[in-house]
């Protein structure tokens, strides 16, 4: 994620929601972590929080974090692919409330957590990047993705994902 | 499924329920509520939305498997411990000063919290002057709760749980293991009264010195969830204790300005006289 963010050189970032897999007493920890590697503060939404430009938002340890245009929702279905925060729920819940607006980012990852929600932001106009398999420290999710949306997804390195990401339009997410 | 497509039929269905059953789903959460349906459509085997609601408005016993499922959340015995804890420590106290004590547990689910507080209050010696209302909107699920059985193997992470929640005995004494369950002492629902209520519809049954309503409001709009928080204003005595989840704040209501905080960041939140 470093390399991405290394190459998002921008001033206005729209809001960017970052999923990653974590356990329920993960605590602070992880957030302590990305707030010393980003550019901004990460902040864990509350539920019906609203989305705000510059900011990056962290999905919370044991909830799943869904988007629509009022702003941020939380769930405590069940875990999808054993995973609650869940890429899917997400990407899901982005692809209906934002459409053409909603970017989605795949990185590494273990589980084919993320291929459907993915395909579901393509199949409502969005835009879908992966990380080069090739590149990945797991290449389980980007190859998973890669097979489900066939020529629709873009596969590409860290580097082109940042700079894609500072270039794109107002009002995308960008999520792992 | 088109997108317009979807929301007309979701939005048919929704009206079909509220009329038939008087279930008033029309203000839940637009996603949470369709990942919901979507589910329920695949466990019932129907292809479309509409197909959904011809059999659910023609087979109650659909309507109740969708209910109950509505209810059930993924959840575990003294959930966010830190809660119990302050709970415990800051607002057992409190309710010290009362010789009655009332307390409203809305959406208990199956029942992890009604035990979780029974126990706090046992280890606290009060609850015998304690009187608990446990409400929800699904008979089935109601009917579980009063069973009081757990997966055995969820016993450890609950001992860990209450643990760290201040537990001040044997976890294991408050249940006996039978086969692969773990069935928890009648005496704890000694002073508990279950009961179907409708938080979008139901009115205010009674005055409460504590309401708990966690990871139940985040399913509502936000509309809606004003709409509960006011019955909740109005449900609870002077200087009583709402709880709510961990990620649900009043930030973002027009109830804030009637709470404060008790403790920072832990949800507890005291009705301002």
């Amino acid at each position: 994620m470093d390399t991405v963010l290394r190459n998002m050189n921008c001033e206005v970032t729209p809001p960017i929601v970052l999923v990653l897999h974590r356990t329920l007493g993960s605590g602070t920890a992880l957030k302590n972590l990305l707030d010393r590697h980003l550019p901004r503060v990460v902040t864990e939404p509350d539920d019906k929080e609203p989305l705000k430009a510059n900011t990056f938002y962290l999905a919370p340890a044991g909830y799943h974090l869904l988007v629509d245009k009022e702003g941020f929702h939380l769930s405590t279905d069940e875990p999808v692919c054993h995973s609650r925060p869940s890429i899917d729920v997400l990407f899901e819940s982005a692809a209906h409330a934002f459409k053409d607006r909603a970017l989605g980012v795949i990185l590494t990852g273990a589980s084919a957590d993320g291929a459907e929600g993915a395909a579901q932001i393509v199949e409502q106009g969005g835009e879908v990047l992966v990380q080069d398999p090739e590149t990945a420290e797991n290449p389980a999710l980007p190859k998973a993705t890669i097979k489900r949306l066939e020529k629709q997804a873009r596969v590409m390195s860290l580097v082109e994902i940042g700079r894609k990401i500072a270039n794109g339009s107002a009002s995308k997410r960008r999520l792992k | 499924m088109s997108e317009d497509l979807y929301n007309i039929e979701k939005d048919l269905l929704l009206e079909g329920i509220y009329r038939l059953y008087g279930y008033d789903f029309r203000e839940y959460a637009e996603e949470s509520l369709r990942r919901r349906i979507k589910k329920a459509m695949a466990r019932e085997g129907v292809e479309s939305v509409s197909a959904f609601q011809d059999m659910i408005l023609h087979d109650v016993k659909c309507m109740e498997r969708f209910v109950g499922n509505l209810a059930i959340h993924v959840t575990s015995m003294f959930r966010d411990p830190d809660f119990y804890l302050t709970f415990r420590n800051r607002v057992v106290p409190l309710l010290r000063t009362y010789p009655f004590v009332r307390i409203w547990i809305a959406g208990c689910s199956s029942g992890e919290e009604v035990f979780s507080t029974a126990i706090v209050l046992s280890e606290s010696g009060i609850y015998d002057r304690c009187r608990i209302y446990a409400t929800d909107i699904s008979d089935a699920v109601l009917k579980r709760a009063k069973e009081g059985i757990f997966p055995l193997n969820s016993m450890k992470e609950y001992t860990r749980n209450y643990l760290m929640a201040g537990g001040e005995g044997e976890f294991s004494s408050y249940y006996t293991a039978k086969y692969d369950h773990a069935i928890f002492r009648p005496s704890l629902l000694k002073n508990v009264t279950f009961a179907q209520h409708n938080l979008t519809s139901d009115a205010s049954f009674n005055e409460f010195n504590v309401i708990f309503c966690r990871n139940v409001m985040i399913y509502f709009t936000r509309t809606l969830q004003e709409r509960v928080l006011k019955l909740f204003d109005e449900s609870l005595c002077r200087l009583g204790i709402l709880g709510l989840g961990k990620k649900e704040s009043l930030k973002y209501s027009a109830s804030e300005g009637l709470y404060e905080e008790l403790v920072d960041a832990q949800r507890l939140y005291r009705r301002l006289p």
